[in-house]
């Protein structure tokens, strides 16, 4: 049996295999950001009705999944796997919405590249035919993550303005064999852990950088794609810091990005003037935009062909504190709109 | 109102002193901390401190640096009347005061309020 | 990364890519941190110092127990506005200037103590009270009792 593979890194999908639905729900900071219109439910508080910012991330997480179930139609007994993660140590958040969904469940984790992982994965599922409908999700909250990694919410302590802000999200889609699509899934580059030896876990876009290059040289590669041929070419939550990175190194290796047809999830879920420095980040930032701004751009035709590349800094506060160095990843699938 | 100036000016050098390491050496504000109280203990022991209290008072003491004053004076003084047990009762003792605020005022605050969400 | 293993041309890319980085960071501003950190710390020790002579004037303290009244003051003042949730933003203003007053240990004490309460009073609140300022304690106790245990074989005083 061929294998449906173009070069080393990519996978083809023959079945192009289609997200129907996707919904995204959000704190109140994003709720205010410029694409607050796209967003399924916007929280009025960042606790979420509950006692602890970890459990409202597990509620927000679910709540997106089943919002995205039910703009599809489809009851969640029928959904034949869940694959998702968060940022939240043993991805708890997924895995207590999990439980609560009783849906077969993968976890993830691929820090804040999870929601593209969980696409690839889904996409291989789908379109191999070993599950359909597949329900993709990822979530990040702020003030589980500013507590994990770094301090506790009340701690008074200077942003540098390379640092970027945990986006409080969550976004899932629905993957399905056949029916309607809001998009198609055609491509999908894995990448490679790739560390350049940066150790400031307050320049998460220079850790990510390196690897959303070679993830995206290699797609180039092995597709014999130009970054001309796509719509978008879209990056999870490199912020500003990694963003001019990868316009520099790109133009370097011979792929020049071109002028208006790139965008970065973090650089544009909050408002400048909103003290977020460099921009936003986390797996919510990446799924969130997916569903609000990427999705029904690909549905009404505005753009045709993106590729959607979330990038995760593999940041452990541990191993930071021992002197490791904080290894990158990014994964790339290529989004086809409407019918074909 | 002479000495108010002294204060203003001595406690702000201190705290810009700080800032130019916390930008130009990354080091993190816990370890700013540390390096002030050590660095106060380590002055005071070897006389260097107690003029710059007498010059600044508040100015001085209310710095990190003047916590770790209060513990080398706290544990030498001890010594002179104690013996060799004063290095170990000393300091604290000297410090008691703000660290059982820190301890309480902290567990109080803890009881009271919830930390909020950042949302400016 | 075990960089001293790494051959010299990765060696190279590596010091290629951190001077790429350092060219495209952008840079905190010194001379507004230094001031802001002056004026916000300076204004703090001026409080210190009205404290002080208060508890001297008004409650006939000697001068250590003016000093020791304004420091428990001040913490108490922090731990208040921590609590309410305005220390974080005089602080992302001021930075070094109320990290380095007796303000950032106490502030550094009462966020962890808030932050983890929902892990239980003991687990949560009790133990990571610490977690921050433990180290300020560490250093400074085990610095003064080595000057104290080195006074008295040395009495340089």
């Amino acid at each position: 049996m061929p294998l449906h593979r173009a070069g080393d890194h990519t996978i083809v999908f023959p079945n192009r295999p289609r997200i129907a639905e996707s919904a995204a729900v959000v704190g109140p900071k994003e709720g205010r950001g410029p694409h607050a219109d796209g967003f399924d439910l916007v929280l009025e508080d960042a606790l979420f009705g509950q006692e602890s910012y970890e459990q409202a991330e597990h509620a927000m997480f679910q709540e997106a999944c089943e919002r995205c179930l039910k703009k599809a139609d489809m009851p969640k007994e029928r959904v034949q796997a869940l694959l998702g993660g968060d940022l939240l140590n043993q991805i708890m958040a997924a895995s207590l919405a999990a439980r609560e969904l009783s849906i077969p469940f993968l976890g993830l984790y691929g820090a804040c590249s999870t929601m593209a992982e969980s696409l690839i994965l889904g996409s291989v599922l789908v379109d191999g035919g070993y599950a359909s409908p597949v329900l993709c999700a990822a979530g990040s909250h702020y003030c589980t993550a500013e507590r994990q990694y770094r301090f506790p919410l009340e701690y008074g302590n200077q942003r540098t303005p390379a640092a970027q802000w945990t986006v409080t999200g969550a976004g899932a889609c629905l993957l399905t064999k056949e029916g309607s699509a809001l998009a198609h899934v055609t491509h999908a580059t894995i990448g490679q852990v790739i560390d350049l030896g940066i150790r400031d876990a307050n320049n998460m876009g220079a850790a990510m950088a390196p690897a959303a290059v070679d993830t995206l040289c290699r797609h180039f590669l092995d597709t014999g794609r130009k970054p001309g041929d796509y719509d978008r070419v879209i990056t999870g939550d490199l912020g500003q810091v990694g963003a001019d990175i990868l316009h520099e190194l790109m133009a370097e290796r011979g792929y020049p990005l071109p002028e208006g047809r790139y965008m970065d999830c973090g650089l544009s879920i909050f408002h400048k003037e909103d003290d977020v420095h460099a921009g936003g980040s986390g797996c919510g930032c990446s799924a969130s935009i997916l569903s609000a701004a990427i999705l029904p751009r690909l549905k009404r035709g505005e753009w045709r062909r993106v590729l959607f590349m979330a990038t995760g800094a593999l940041l452990s506060p541990t191993t930071s504190q021992q002197g490791e160095t904080i290894p990158g990843i990014a994964h790339a699938v290529v989004l086809e709109g409407g019918e074909e | 109102m002479l000495l108010y100036l002294k204060v203003f000016i001595v406690g702000g050098l201190l705290c810009v002193l700080g800032e130019i390491l916390i930008l130009k050496t990354k080091l993190t504000p816990a370890r700013i901390l540390v390096l002030y109280v050590t660095a106060g203990v380590v002055l005071s022991a070897l006389g260097l401190y107690t003029p710059l209290v007498r010059f600044a008072a508040a100015g001085a003491t209310v710095p990190l640096t003047g916590f770790g004053h209060l513990l080398a004076q706290g544990a030498i003084s001890a010594v002179q009347e104690t013996g060799l047990l004063g290095a170990f009762t000393g300091g604290v003792t000297a410090a008691a005061g703000g660290i059982a605020a820190a301890v309480f005022f902290g567990f109080l605050a803890a009881i009271c309020f919830k930390p909020k969400p950042k949302d400016y | 990364m075990a960089e001293k293993n790494l051959k010299y041309e990765a060696k190279q890319v590596l010091e290629r890519y951190a001077n790429l980085v350092a060219r495209l960071t952008p840079k905190s501003k010194l001379g507004q941190g230094c001031l802001r950190a002056f004026w916000v710390g300076g204004c703090i020790c001026v409080l210190g110092q009205a404290l002080a002579d208060m508890g001297t004037a008004w409650l006939q303290l000697t001068a250590s127990a003016a000093s020791g009244f304004a420091s428990v003051t001040l913490v108490f003042l922090t731990a208040l506005l921590t609590g309410i949730g305005i220390f974080d933003r005089i602080a992302r203003y001021a930075g070094a200037g109320t990290v380095v007053p007796i303000t950032g240990f106490a502030n550094a004490m009462t966020s962890p103590a808030m932050e983890f309460k929902p892990e239980g009073w003991v687990l949560g609140t009790g133990a990571r009270l610490f977690t921050i300022a433990g180290p300020v304690l560490v250093y400074g106790i085990s610095a003064s009792v080595i000057v104290g245990i080195l006074y008295y074989f040395i009495r340089w005083q």
